[in-house]
């Protein structure tokens, strides 16, 4: 049997409670696996390259706190990078991205009782000459996908097509934060409930530990 | 900005969506495209013609969507995890997005004044025991950071989800941090009447 990503992360074995409670939606833990190779193993890099790809998925993980996930993409990034005040810029500005969401305004009306303001980032001056205007434009956007996404506006994507993403670009940077705003919930969701074994399913659990060291 | 008739309110009406940025024509899908479209109807879809412009990851989205919501065997019945993805939606402020979900919701589980209290009311509204844990798990793991854990496991398990009913609540609403980012940000919902 093969084992994905999500496997890797968590340490999930074949036949283990996890690894069945995935594969009774196979069809999903295969397309899921699938969606990350399209992202990060594309077909092509012409929109957006291997190096952008790993800085956003660096910084939108990172943006959820210390997860499994974040030590995959940071060190996905490392591989990628070839200049170190590049890891070091986004490694800051995930350090500076950091708040509680989500948060936004809605359209005026009965909604309006229930805005929530926050933080508006911006990549600071220093990392954006580092970053430069196109991939400082992408994190931006990403904060607000992450945050705010109902704050979202056709001005946010106009600000991209300014700073030189293509439609295409546009839509798989959309797609990668999207993906990754998933990819974290399904894995923290997993873990949270592997740490909290049912009472009725703890001495299957505790016999897998048993087999596991043995 | 949004325009004057942008739709304000969470609703189960069915709303229009308009992009901002130009979809695909049909004339000019490959095989790849169609493939990514997954149902060749789709290309009558604004939306799912401007994410084909990467088809293998709409491909992968919609293959992962469907067998999260619509596979029949076991689990979380399809009433719940419409009201996980609809919890979502609300909580992230998607309004398109429940509207859809909410309908199935309503439509699946015959609770439509419920899933209409969920809107107008948001995610503190009263649903009942087993409705309250599947609604706040999905707010929970919607919240950045994560907010999901021990409690919400245990109030799911209280209310009688088995730990494959529990892994759908935790799916769907996923699923929606996906959709609702996409959806809210590529364009924008249109009232009834223009759809």
């Amino acid at each position: 049997m093969t084992t994905d990503l999500i496997d890797r992360v968590l340490s999930i074995a074949p036949g283990s409670h996890l690894d069945q409670l995935r594969r009774h939606r196979e069809v999903a833990r295969d397309n899921i696996e699938k969606a990350y190779v399209a992202l990060f193993e594309p077909v092509n890099t012409t929109e957006v390259s291997s190096l952008e790809r790993f800085a956003i998925a660096r910084f939108v993980t990172g943006l959820h706190g210390p997860l499994v996930l974040g030590t995959h993409y940071a060190k996905a990034l490392d591989s990628a990078a070839d200049r170190s005040d590049i890891v070091a810029a986004i490694t800051a500005e995930t350090a500076a991205g950091k708040t509680t969401g989500p948060y936004g305004t809605y359209p005026e009306g009965p909604l309006s009782s229930e805005n929530k303001a926050g933080l508006i980032y911006a990549v600071s001056l220093e990392n954006r000459s580092v970053l430069g205007e196109k991939l400082s434009a992408a994190l931006e956007h990403a904060h607000l996908l992450v945050f705010r996404p109902r704050d979202a506006s056709k001005a946010a994507l106009d600000a991209l097509l300014a700073a030189g993403w293509s439609t295409a670009g546009i839509v798989t940077i959309s797609q990668l934060v999207a993906f990754l705003s998933f990819q974290v919930r399904i894995v923290e969701g997993l873990s949270a409930l592997a740490a909290h074994p049912a009472a009725n399913n703890l001495n299957e659990r505790l016999h897998e530990a048993a087999s596991a060291t043995a | 900005m949004s325009h004057t008739n942008t739709p304000n309110i969470f609703t189960q009406d069915e709303l229009g969506w308009t992009p901002w940025l130009e979809p695909l024509a049909e004339a000019e899908l490959t095989e790849r495209h169609w493939a990514g479209l997954v149902d060749a109807s789709r290309a009558k879809s604004p939306y799912f013609m401007l994410l084909a412009h990467d088809p293998e990851v709409l491909e992968a989205r919609t293959k992962a969507d469907k067998d999260i919501f619509y596979n029949p065997n076991g689990g979380l019945p399809r009433a719940e995890r419409e009201l996980s993805a609809t919890a979502t939606s609300r909580h992230n402020g998607c309004i398109f997005c429940a509207s859809v979900h909410s309908r199935f919701a309503s439509s699946h589980s015959k609770r439509r004044d419920d899933v209409q209290k969920l809107l107008d009311e948001g995610t503190g509204a009263d649903l009942g025991e087993r409705w309250n844990a599947v609604k706040d798990a999905a707010v929970a793991l919607s919240d950045t950071p994560i907010a999901f854990g021990s409690a919400e496991i245990d109030k799911l398990r209280a209310a009688g989800l088995d730990d494959f009913e529990i892994t759908d609540v935790i799916s769907a609403s996923a699923f929606f941090n996906w959709a609702n980012r996409l959806m809210l940000s590529i364009g924008e919902p249109l009232p009834p009447q223009q759809k």
